[in-house]
Order: structure tokens, then C-alpha cells, then sequence
């Protein structure tokens, strides 16, 4: 089973604190700007539920 | 029946709590008793977003997830006092509520200035979206606003009403804006780029008594000058909402001392079984740094405390919690980033970068580092973020 993520990139100030969440599905490029994976295994959840919570602007969920 | 856990406090402290219960195993009723009429929502758009038109509770919103879906939720409810021998808390209509646990999470309320002619309308304060909401109406293009207070919320308060049009002063005792913890040089250089922006400053200085009658019209510096204004905004600090724990056998001294599990303590050192304390108002050690309890004022402080105490009331802290103190702050074009406790440094150094730019600053005691924070860079500060790691 999969799950969608999802980041408003309005939102998103690309502070990068969910990198340290989930390492796998959130990443800063070379000029610091937020890159991720929208479909992510379901075993990646917790990590992606702790994202969310430390995402200073709120900007990510994940698509039910 | 079995007694619920009681949170009391339902901002983003308490809907992480009630979160971590579940989380970690506790599958029993929970009870969050909050002052606000609003669900939990995130404080740090206030000072920007919000004032800066996007106003409602929507918008800000925490998402409530399944596993918190049957918290009871007391909104608009004031807890009065507590009685923790009996473990019970009562509230503002009288009702007395009986739990198996209480977990803290008041937080803190703005600080205002006393002043003989106070009774004024036109001063405001942001610490709630009431707040945020009434504040943004008097923002009018043209408006002339004087901020008392130059830390954090102050300096964003600050670059979101220049961006609305209003003619801002800045008034506040330090010599640069937010110069603790950010240290003399980064602090000038921020009152540089403020002042760029056209916002005016009057620094070392402080309010003495406002002008009007009903309605502000101008505040009186200790200087003699007086500052004609509208708007009054007062950003200098936070008293923590503790008063409703007194007559109980806790360190209130500056907010609610706990142990490394969250645990409120007695005044004799040893911890309450069934009551926690965490967020804004928990005084705590961080094992990064020291032993000496704090109060952290960080927005990722209530997470983090609120998961040590899910994990230790379902039996599950098992390592010791030390967690990394993060914080970030938007004005004008300028992105802020910062770990650590920077106010710990006794030096302060330009690691990368250049000051009139983007710039990384590292903070240093005794030789160590002991905090991070740069201008733009996010890539260089996160690459420090493991210093502030335990190690194992």
C-alpha cells in the first residue's frame, strides 16, 4: 500500500525540518529548496506523521 | 468509570499530547480544557500570514487526525485552580473535573506595560488569533504604529505592517533588535536591513505613559520625545499562565519545574507520579547543554515535550530526552534559521557567508557550540544541527 503526499509549495518556506523527520521522502536541493517524493510506501507513515507535526508552516499532509 | 487523563491547555502543546497518548498505547478517554473558543491552531502565522490577510481559524488550523478523534474537548473553558493531592482541577463555571493524569500545557500570555493612562483603546498585543484578527483591522495603509518590544514577534509584527503601508517605530530598551540571543553583530545588521525597509527605531529607550483620551494617540518615551500613533503593540515577553497551580507543592519559580520525563516535581526534588508539564510553561534540563532547568520558548518545544510524555506515560521512555531546540523567523525577504540555545554563547562568530548577505553565525561556550543561526543558508545551519545531538 502507498500513500500521497502532499506540500503546498505556497506555503512552504523550505525551513527543511522534515528532512530530519523522514530522510527519505523530504529533501533541500543545491539551492535549498524543498524536493520530495509525492507516493511514498505505507511503512514510511510514522515518519511522515512527524514531518507533518514539525513542519514549522503547516504545509504538509498526507492525501487519504 | 474509569477517570480520564486531563490536559489542560488545548493549543498545539495539548493536541500534541493528546496525540502522543494515543500514539504510543493509551487507548483510555482524554479530556483537553482550553480558554480559547478555537481548536488548536499554529501561533507562528499570526505575527506574519494572518496580519497579513489571511484571517481564519482555517487557515491555521492544526489537521485533527483518527486517533484524537474522541479527545473531549473543552473549549472557551478556563481552568481556576487544582487540587493535586485529590487530583482534580476545577474550571471556571465550578465543574470539577477528576483525572488519572494531568498534563499542563497552559503556556504563556503576553506581558503588557503599566502606565497611569492605560485604559485606552488601540493597544494590542499577538499572542492568540483574537488577537491577530483585531490587530490586522487596525492596520490600515498609512496608520501610524509604534511597537514596544524588539525580540521575535516584535521585528515580525515590525516588516508585516511596513508590507501593509503603516509608518512604524520600533521602541525597546537593548541596543539592536533581538541582539538576545542573536549577539551584537547579526542584531545591528538586522536593524540595518529594518531601517532599510523605512521602519524607525528608538532603541535603549522605554514607554513611560501613552497620550489619548479613549484612544491612543501617542506614546511618551523616557527620552521626553513623544511618538504620535494609532496603533500600540506591545511584544516584550510573556508571563507564564501557572497562577491556577498555586497552593500545590510545585517549583513554580519560572513556569512548572519538571524532570528530563516532563514529570512535574515537588518542592523537595521529587516528581509528581501523575502529573506532567510541558510546552512554553515546562522548565526543564536539556542534557545537550547543561543541567540548569529552562523554560524554552521555541515552537518546536511543545512536540517534542508533548512526545516524551506519551512515551512516558505509556512506559515507553527509555532513553534520556534532550531535545534540539530549532527556531525561525520570516521578515521581509530575510529567512532566519537557528538551532541551539544561542543566549548560552559567551562568543560569537561569522562561520560562512557575509554579513550584508546571506550569513551563518555560530555561537560558542567555553569553546563548544552551543547554538546555530544564519540568514538564508538552510543547507550550512542544518549541517550543524548534529552538534546539538546527544551523543551516544
Amino acid at each position: 500500500m502507498t500513500i500521497k503526499v502532499e506540500v503546498d509549495m505556497v506555503k512552504c518556506q523550505h525551513y527543511g525540518q522534515c528532512v530530519f523527520e523522514a530522510p527519505d521522502i523530504f529533501r533541500l536541493n543545491s539551492d535549498d529548496k524543498l524536493e520530495y517524493t509525492a507516493e511514498a510506501d505505507d511503512s514510511e507513515r510514522a515518519n511522515i506523521e512527524a514531518a507533518v507535526d514539525v513542519c514549522p508552516m503547516q504545509a504538509i499532509r498526507i492525501v487519504e | 468509570m474509569t477517570k480520564p487523563v486531563v490536559i489542560v491547555g488545548a493549543s498545539m502543546g495539548g493536541l500534541r499530547a493528546a496525540e502522543a497518548l494515543r500514539r504510543f498505547g493509551y487507548a483510555g478517554p482524554i479530556t483537553a480544557i482550553g480558554d480559547e473558543a478555537y481548536p488548536p491552531y499554529n501561533r507562528p502565522p499570526l505575527s506574519k500570514e494572518v496580519l497579513a490577510g489571511e484571517v481564519s481559524h482555517e487557515a491555521v488550523a492544526f489537521p485533527q487526525r483518527a486517533a484524537t478523534e474522541d479527545v473531549n474537548w473543552v473549549l472557551g473553558t478556563r481552568v481556576m485552580s487544582a487540587d493535586l493531592e485529590h487530583s482534580t482541577v476545577t474550571d471556571d463555571s465550578g465543574s470539577v473535573h477528576e483525572y488519572s493524569a494531568l498534563i499542563i500545557a497552559t503556556g504563556l500570555r503576553p506581558k503588557r506595560v503599566q502606565v497611569d493612562n492605560g485604559d485606552l483603546r488601540g493597544r494590542h498585543a499577538v499572542r492568540t488569533l483574537e488577537d491577530a484578527i483585531t490587530l490586522r483591522a487596525a492596520l490600515a495603509p498609512g496608520a501610524k504604529v509604534v511597537i514596544l518590544g524588539a525580540g521575535f514577534i516584535g521585528c515580525e509584527i515590525a516588516a508585516t505592517a511596513r508590507k501593509l503601508g503603516c509608518e512604524v517605530t520600533v521602541v525597546a530598551p537593548g541596543v539592536h533588535p533581538i541582539v538576545r540571543p542573536l549577539g551584537l553583530e547579526l542584531a545591528k545588521e538586522l536593524q540595518r536591513r529594518h531601517e532599510e525597509q523605512g521602519v524607525n527605531f528608538r532603541m535603549k529607550t522605554a514607554v513611560v505613559d501613552l497620550v489619548g483620551v479613549d484612544e491612543v494617540a501617542g506614546v511618551i518615551l523616557d527620552s521626553g520625545e513623544v511618538l504620535p500613533c494609532e496603533v500600540f503593540i506591545e511584544a516584550i515577553g510573556s508571563d507564564c499562565n501557572d497562577e491556577w497551580l498555586e497552593g500545590n507543592d510545585l517549583d513554580l519559580t519560572d513556569g512548572v519545574l519538571t524532570d528530563n520525563n516532563m514529570l512535574a516535581l515537588h518542592q523537595d526534588g521529587s516528581a509528581w507520579p501523575n502529573v506532567y508539564a510541558l510546552g512554553d510553561v515546562a522548565r526543564f534540563a536539556n542534557p545537550v547543554f547543561d543541567h540548569v532547568a529552562r523554560r524554552v520558548e521555541h515552537w518546536n518545544i511543545p512536540t517534542d515535550t508533548a512526545k516524551r510524555v506519551g512515551q512516558h506515560f505509556n512506559g515507553q521512555a527509555n532513553d534520556l530526552f534532550a531535545p534540539i531546540p530549532s527556531f525561525w523567523s520570516d521578515q521581509y525577504d530575510m529567512h532566519i534559521l537557528a538551532y541551539g540555545q544561542l543566549g548560552l554563547a559567551d562568543d560569537i562568530k561569522l562561520i560562512d557567508g557575509a554579513i550584508e548577505g546571506d550569513c551563518v553565525f555560530g555561537y560558542y561556550r567555553d569553546g563548544k557550540m552551543v547554538g546555530v543561526c544564519g540568514i538564508g543558508m538552510r543547507s550550512v545551519v542544518q549541517s550543524f544541527r548534529k552538534e546539538f545531538m546527544l551523543e551516544a
